[in-house]
């Protein structure tokens, strides 16, 4: 399986992820300029963490129109897994690719540290290696998580089942229920806040992010290797 | 030439956490009195003229890229000037 680590302008995450693909999980990974006109050949779409455009105006509100992203947004609605990690499920966000917005952490604080969370849904491509209801430890590195959508659109995360993890105890940084990642309504979009690329080997304090990356190749082998 | 200030606030439904912060500090300057701060970003557009419907020109500019409508307003003011 062939992954694309994008990189913006102000990517911090682009190594982490292109080593957790290349070096944890053994897998093909190239990075992709922002400039690229083209992800054809690739068959996952990793959008790290970081500030794109020094998060002027508003976080990833720049960065989703830059160039990749017409290729990104093809993509996912293709049905490429796409997975954006803090900074990169902040442009999700702002790309419209998936529903809600991002506010400033409650106490304005950037908070960088290690979180417990919760896996809500284990039925989708990103998460099956996971047990429902598991607890699994993944950093966070943001200032602003706090996850936000109207009534209605709450009312269909629920109804899809794509909230697919929440934080456990106490809430870091005042996102709606406690949201820290979702997916879109077909389930191939998935953003979240905690860094699972920084979190791929007992050397970084937790191997938990592994699974995650792990499912993305199991699911993608059943559909695409038939003699394997 | 158009002069356009636009302001974006966050929406009256969405909790703005710096202007609670800064309602606390003022109150815990005896300002007691504010009830509410909200805090928002002001910008000056300056567009040339081009036969060009400037109304919906700002509107489709604010609603893609200057402001987020799931949890921002806008409102903007145009002002004809004489270029120099």
């Amino acid at each position: 399986m062939k992954f694309a680590v994008i990189v913006f302008p102000g990517s911090n995450g682009d190594i982490d992820m292109f080593h957790a693909i290349k070096d944890e999980l053994g897998e093909e990974v190239e990075y992709v300029p922002h400039t690229a006109d083209s992800l054809a050949g690739f068959d996952g779409i990793l959008l790290p963490g970081g500030f794109s455009y020094g998060d002027y105006l508003r976080t990833g509100a720049i960065a989703r129109f830059s160039n990749v992203m017409g290729e990104v947004m093809k993509a996912a609605n293709e049905g490429v897994p796409v997975l954006g990690v803090c900074n990169g499920f902040q442009i999700l966000l702002e790309a419209g690719l998936l529903p809600g917005a991002m506010r400033r952490n409650r106490e304005l604080a950037f908070i960088c540290r290690p979180t417990q969370l919760v896996v809500e849904n284990n039925k989708t491509v990103f998460t099956s290696s996971y047990e429902i209801g598991e607890t699994i430890t993944i950093p966070i590195a943001h200032g602003e998580g706090n996850y936000y959508c109207d009534e209605e659109t709450m009312k269909l995360l629920k109804q899809n089942n794509q909230i697919v993890f929440t934080y456990e105890g106490e809430n870091p940084n005042g996102s709606l229920e406690g949201i820290a990642g979702i997916t879109n309504e077909s389930g191939n979009v998935l953003g979240m806040m905690p860094h699972p690329e920084r979190a791929v080997d007992q050397l970084l304090g937790s191997a938990d992010g592994l699974k995650l990356f792990q499912s993305i190749v199991r699911n993608w082998r059943e559909n695409h290797v038939v003699n394997a | 030439m158009y002069k356009v200030k636009v302001y974006i606030t966050l929406r009256e439904s969405v909790l703005d956490p710096q202007g609670t912060a800064v309602k606390s500090s003022l109150h815990s300057m005896s300002y007691e009195t504010v009830s509410d701060v909200r805090i928002g970003k002001y910008m000056e557009l300056t567009i040339e003229q081009n036969n060009q419907d400037i109304d919906a020109l700002v509107k489709e500019m604010c609603e893609r890229l200057l402001a987020n409508t799931v949890i921002e307003d806008y409102r903007y003011e145009v002002e004809e000037v004489v270029a120099l």
